[in-house]
């Protein structure tokens, strides 16, 4: 196909480069620089997509990222992506697009009959409609949930690299229009770090769209050389097709780099897009801002666009959308559109709301012989999927209604204007307060809240020259407060200065029929909100706008409203007779343009999702079949099955294994904290429930933690190493925490301690042998031949060397076996778990996992902190009385234990349960009744904590914790299931199945 | 059999092969001798003590680091630094930390096997750590000579810069080495 | 996210700290000459300002110290920041 649109010159576009793409199965070709929408339009495609609820047919309305019709499905497979804004797709070979929300086709689409059917559902249909019979909403949210949403996810994995980068700078400045180009080349002089990032894949802003001239150069030239200076510079980073997307806290700001989303698939290793976090000590908004359109009847029509993005894509793109064209307005910037269309062979006619516009602009206008309709508004748009033409009338001398004959007129292309929003956006997001602009009509920056300056047209700069003048004295002064010191302020470029008229604002350009009657006026095209929908709201007694805007979904789609906000505001407004900055603003929440999960997630996926820690002797227990559990970052051997055993069968034969003969585990994951200095007793007796100062060197001790609020926080054994020297261990989950509780005493309350702590966890390897045979296997291993009870008793601490290994040994116990903690640093932990493993192998040494020392503990009634506690579990509720130290003075939680909470009779105790059925295990978490019901509800008096299948028992077998229930034991309770099966009956024990005189450990 | 000789030693990246050139190298420095020292950095005694066991006080300026020699002291807190020796000295240091600063009291825990170290340099070095250390890496604000604790894609790390190319050594936890070894290989891909 | 300014390290991201609630509860020194209620007082009530609040900090991913912050909970502007012990300074928010 030819591109028709297409004018013989001038234009950003690279004419040496056709390239063809398809857009809805037909084939169409751009050029090199083009947009998807320029090159749609160039090839005279208006109609490109049907609207979200009455399915009307849109065209191309921006050129920019508030495009709130031209969303299309781009690419296809793995990489699709729905309601992606064609004005700020770049061309590529082979681009592939299709219109969304239609079927079955563009042209033909069954979902228009909403257009006919539009009285039946006005706004808040949904909440209208839906919302009785309650039991009927499943239903409907399934017919909600297919009407909803415009195009389709993907259903493949992203096939794509994305990544994340840091940055930190003195200057961020976003926007490269002629005020951000200025900033940054004022700031990046003083040699300060300078981040100039702008969306668009060629910088310059509206100069790229710009005639006339800057220091006598056309714009385009002087941005070229702006940007020569800049990428000179070894400090400034100037990042294009970059979106400055959120501003939060502290001048941290986030961006969206769209590496490769311009090329087919990116390069190999290649992100696609890379998301920026950057903390900017001063930032300069140069963000531009975005055109509003006139509320007038079916003003949604295809062919009906914005002026300054019909001059875009005359001016940049060498396109020219319609050959006769009306430009609609009520200000003077459309002037110029009306002046380059006419320049470039168009039939123009201007329809000004305003009653005798003067200035340069129109005279110029007028010289070019472009007719001028003063005081007019055009009250009919003809033709459905492409505008054929309009009809205009005189306003009447209120300006609120139309007067006197209708005049028609044929045309194929719209440019309207209603004026401009500065675009507050990130502004706002800073915490920034707006104020009303009465000239502009709309709101500006008030009062910076961050270290920010807005500048150019975000501001409310409209002027070329001031623009520029703003840009230059922010850069400078942004670099001045960031501590760098700018010679002088760059000159400020010359350029022809003008003066603009002033403009009119007309929220809702009379039709001379009643509204919603005749045609629609739409304010948020994206959503399909007239201003009849306004209307309605208000008369339905809506006041705020931020109900206002739920009701109605006004400024919800995923544009945000860009294009819609005010306007919506200022009908509210009008409707409420109140002055629009009374009526409020709507909220600017980030990400400015919609960011890709891809790029939120960056390479935190896989493996990089979250770290896996790994201990010393991980290789070997890959190598030797072991399956892992995670436990915190940690992966630990969970059970090591042997052929096609079972993971039940596994345990049952490590369990019975170690109770027999021997078995070892990889401990290394317990956290250690090295305690040192004179006040380490003292400290530790505060810390744990019981005493410390009469340990002896040498030996350990089982201490419990306690939160002030008298609940246990983490256990673990003790060591004194020297007489002002412990070794501490903590569960492996918290050690960190731990650590992290000691400081917090040591720094912020008893600063007069002289203690020190330093995590050891991970100089130290950790194989616990365990079993009647723990003795024999450590005994082949070191020439230390003081290993039995006498020499070497249980809780207490030796260091030898262990099969060449300097190594600290641990008489402790956590299985009621015999065991012997073997530390030796990390290094040699391999070696020595090898080296074990070979000494025990007469035997028959088996390596057990979490999930055997999980049964060997509950056995023995140990209990595992956050397991068979949950932070609301005293000592006492344990049944750990006897490691309560009340005589010896304060320490953490103590006086916890006197309030009447802590104190109650009928608190949750931890007891054992033994199901009537051996072989039932119960569910860990499964609540406790003592009278069963057919149904809930029942009352609960606790739940299993801890529930395994004991193979010294040959039954199951359970810990929980069940109020009052150490007088329950011998009671019978009942355990419901959540499948619905009978109960399970339970008789509750002591918490101890397994030698409970505790001789086995101590032999 | 075992009981006698000395027992192997393992680095655990000793199976990890990273990029070796331009842009980007990564290499580990495995064993290296490594003292936790905690002491009272405003008693002149301990700097002293410190500076005639190590060849040097322990820099007292946040974030900086002394070297002597082949010995380097790193900040890590107001009273607490990391004596960085040749790999096999550490037993050495800290037997000459502990009669140096006998009586006073400090903390001298011997941590070689707790971290190892990875070496990252090359042009894109700076680039490769950037993506996901929350530090300000820019020559200005860090530079050789300088340390720090910070985050590395989720993990602690110490991170000392020993050269402008940029050179960094990264110390990390030996249980989080591997997957912070992976995750700097995967970043540096970008820039092969 | 903020930009906390470590008494020691100078600005670091907020993603290297961890804030540890509020500042100024000392432990009393006799637990058990107090009433329950004191006691509850100290363990567990708290004040939610709107405005000022003194909190505590660490930069548990730096050199681990604890210091405490002003913050506004308004605007989250971060007022002052002093080190263990010193007193809390005057802040307007």
């Amino acid at each position: 196909m030819t591109q028709k649109n297409r004018l013989a010159e001038g234009g950003r576009i690279d004419r040496a480069k056709p390239v063809s793409f398809r857009f809805d199965g037909a084939s169409y070709s751009g050029f090199e620089g083009d947009t998807l929408a320029s090159a749609l339009l160039a090839n005279n495609v208006h109609l490109v997509s049907r609207s979200f609820k009455y399915h009307r047919p849109r065209g191309i309305l921006t050129a920019g990222a508030e495009e709130p019709n031209a969303l299309v499905q781009l690419r296809q497979g793995a990489r699709t992506e729905p309601n992606m804004r064609a004005p700020q797709i770049e061309l590529f070979g082979g681009l592939v697009a299709e219109s969304q929300n239609r079927w079955p086709s563009l042209e033909f689409d069954i979902g228009a009959i909403n257009n006919r059917l539009s009285r039946l559902i006005p706004s808040g249909f949904y909440y209208k409609t839906f919302m009785w019979p309650a039991s009927l909403w499943m239903t409907y949210e399934r017919v909600i949930r297919n009407a909803a949403g415009l195009g389709r996810g993907p259903t493949e994995p992203d096939p794509d690299r994305y990544d994340h980068r840091n940055a930190w700078c003195d200057v961020l400045v976003a926007g490269a229009g002629p005020a951000g180009l200025m900033a940054a080349l004022a700031a990046g002089r003083s040699g300060a770090r300078v981040i100039v990032a702008d969306e668009q894949s060629e910088m310059g802003g509206s100069l790229l769209s710009d005639t006339g001239e800057i220091d006598g150069k056309p714009p385009a030239e002087w941005v070229a050389d702006a940007l020569a200076e800049l990428a000179a510079m070894p400090e400034v980073t100037v990042l294009p097709r970059t979106t400055v997307a959120g501003y939060y806290d502290h001048n941290f700001l986030t961006m969206l780099e769209r590496v490769a989303d311009h090329l087919p698939q990116p390069p190999q290793n290649t992100p696609r897009e890379r998301f920026w976090q950057v903390r900017a000590k001063q930032v300069v908004l140069a963000t531009g801002a975005i055109e509003r359109p006139l509320t007038f009847i079916d003003n949604d029509r295809p062919g009906v666009m914005l002026a300054g993005a019909v001059r875009s894509y005359a001016n940049r793109y060498a396109v020219l959308p319609g050959r006769k064209v009306v430009v609609f307005t009520n200000n003077d910037s459309a002037y110029h559109t009306a002046i380059d269309l006419a320049g470039a062979g168009a039939h123009v006619a201007i329809v000004d709301l305003r009653k005798a516009p003067r200035g340069a602009v129109i005279d110029a206008a007028r010289a070019a012989g472009i007719e001028i309709l003063d005081n007019h508004a055009i009250t009919a748009v003809h033709g459905a999927k492409r505008v054929t033409g309009i009809s205009v009338r005189n306003l009447d001398e209120s300006g609120r209604g139309v007067t006197g004959p209708t005049r028609s007129m044929a045309c194929d292309l719209v440019a309207m204007s209603g004026g401009w929003n500065p675009t507050v956006h990130l502004f706002s997001q800073s915490r920034g307060k707006l104020r009303f602009d009465d000239a502009l009509a709309a709101f500006v920056p008030d009062k910076s809240f961050a270290a920010e300056r807005s500048v150019g047209a975000c501001k409310g700069s409209m002027q070329l020259a001031e623009c520029l003048k703003d840009g230059a004295l922010a850069g400078a002064a942004a670099a001045r407060d960031a501590g760098f010191e700018a010679k002088k302020v760059p000159a400020i470029p010359k350029v022809a200065s003008g003066t603009e008229g002033a403009m009119l604002p007309v929220w809702v350009v009379p039709s001379g029929q009643k509204l919603g009657r005749g045609g629609k006026h739409f304010i948020d095209f994206q959503n399909d909100v007239t201003a009849a929908d306004l209307h309605l709201a208000h008369r339905e007694g809506y006041v705020s706008v931020e109900h206002l805007k739920r009701y109605t979904t006004t400024g919800m789609g995923t544009d945000q409203g860009k294009t819609s906000n005010v306007t919506a505001l200022a009908i509210l407004a009008e409707l409420q007779q109140a002055p629009i900055p009374a009526v409020g603003t709507t909220t600017f929440r980030p990400p400015y343009t919609p960011v890709t999960f891809g790029a939120i997630a960056g390479r935190n996926i896989g493996p990089f999702m979250d770290p896996a820690r790994l201990t010393a002797m991980h290789d070997w227990h890959v190598a030797h079949g072991a399956k892992f559990e995670d436990v915190g970052q940690w992966k630990r051997p969970w059970y090591y099955p042997k052929g096609n055993e079972s993971m039940h069968d596994a345990v049952n034969r490590e369990v019975l294994a170690t109770r027999s003969s021997v078995g070892m585990l990889d401990a290394s994951t317990l956290g250690k904290i090295d305690i040192q200095g004179p006040d380490s007793a003292r400290f530790l007796d505060m810390i744990y429930t019981n005493a410390w100062s009469k340990l002896p060197v040498g030996a350990c001790r089982y201490g419990l933690m306690l939160r002030e609020d008298g609940m246990v926080f983490d256990d673990g054994v003790t060591t004194r190493i020297a007489e002002n020297r412990f070794l501490m261990t903590t569960t492996t989950g918290g050690a960190a925490r731990v650590l992290g509780w000691l400081e917090e005493w040591l720094q912020t309350e008893w600063p007069e301690m002289k203690v020190y702590c330093t995590s050891v966890t991970e100089q130290w390897a950790t194989i616990a042998i365990n079993g009647p045979y723990a003795r024999h296997v450590l005994g082949a291993l070191t020439d230390d031949d003081k290993l039995g009870p006498k020499d070497f008793p249980f809780m207490t601490m030796r260091e030898m060397t262990v099969a060449g290994a300097p190594a600290r040994v641990y008489r402790i116990s956590f299985t009621g076996e015999l065991a012997f903690e073997v530390n030796v640093p990390r290094r040699h932990g391999h070696a020595v778990w090898e080296a074990v493993w070979q000494a025990g192998q007469k035997f028959g040494i088996t390596p057990y996992g979490t999930e055997t020392m999980h049964v060997l503990r509950a056995e023995k009634g140990f209990i595992i902190v956050g397991q068979d506690t949950d932070g609301t579990v005293t000592p006492m509720d344990l049944g750990l009385d006897w490691i309560v130290a009340r005589k010896k003075g304060d320490f953490i939680g103590r006086r916890s234990f006197a309030r009447p909470d802590t104190s109650r009779e009928d608190r949750k105790q931890l007891v054992g349960l033994l199901t009537e059925d051996p072989h039932a295990v119960l569910t860990e978490g499964a609540q406790i009744v003592q009278e069963t019901r057919p149904r809930p509800p029942m009352k609960m008096i606790g739940y299993v904590t801890s529930a395994y299948h004991s193979p010294v028992a040959g039954r199951s077998i359970a810990l929980a914790l069940v109020a009052r229930g150490r007088d329950r034991i011998g009671d019978t309770l009942w355990v419901p299931r959540l499948d619905g099966g009978q109960p399970i009956k339970v008789t509750v024990t002591e918490p101890v199945f397994y030698d409970k005189e505790g001789v086995r450990a101590r032999g | 059999m075992a009981k006698s000789t000395q027992a192997a030693a393992h680095s655990p990246l000793a199976n990890r092969i990273g990029p070796d050139g331009n842009p980007v190298a990564l290499t580990e420095r495995a064993h290296l001798g490594k003292i936790n020292l905690r002491g009272d950095a405003g008693d002149k005694a301990f700097l002293d003590g410190v500076a005639r066991a190590a060849g040097v006080a322990p820099p007292v300026k946040a974030n900086t680091v002394a070297t002597a020699g082949t010995t380097a002291i790193l900040w890590l807190g107001p009273d607490e630094w990391l004596v960085v020796t040749p790999a096999g000295g550490q037993g050495a240091m800290e037997s000459s930390l502990t009669t140096a600063l006998a009586g006073q009291h400090v903390s001298i825990v011997d941590v070689t096997d707790a971290r190892t170290t990875i070496r990252i340099s090359g042009p894109r070095a700076r680039d490769t750590v950037a993506k996901a250390c929350p530090l300000d890496l820019h020559p200005r604000e860090f530079a050789a000579g300088q340390c720090a604790q910070t985050l590395l894609a989720k993990t602690d790390v110490l991170i000392h810069q020993v050269g402008d190319t940029p050179a960094y050594d990264l110390y990390v936890l030996c249980s989080f080495s591997r997957y912070l070894w992976d995750w700097l290989a995967d970043s540096a891909k970008e820039f092969a | 996210m903020f930009l906390i300014d470590c008494p020691w390290c100078g600005p670091r991201q907020q993603t290297e700290f961890h804030c540890q609630g509020e500042a100024h509860i000392a432990r009393p020194k006799d637990p058990d000459a107090l009433s329950d209620e004191e006691w509850a007082n100290y363990v567990f009530n708290r004040t939610n300002p709107k405005g000022v609040h003194f909190e505590r900090w660490v930069h548990n991913h730096g050199c681990r110290r604890w210091f405490n912050v002003a913050r506004d909970t308004v605007t989250d502007r971060i007022l002052a920041i002093y080190r263990m012990g010193e007193k809390r300074p005057k802040v307007k928010s």
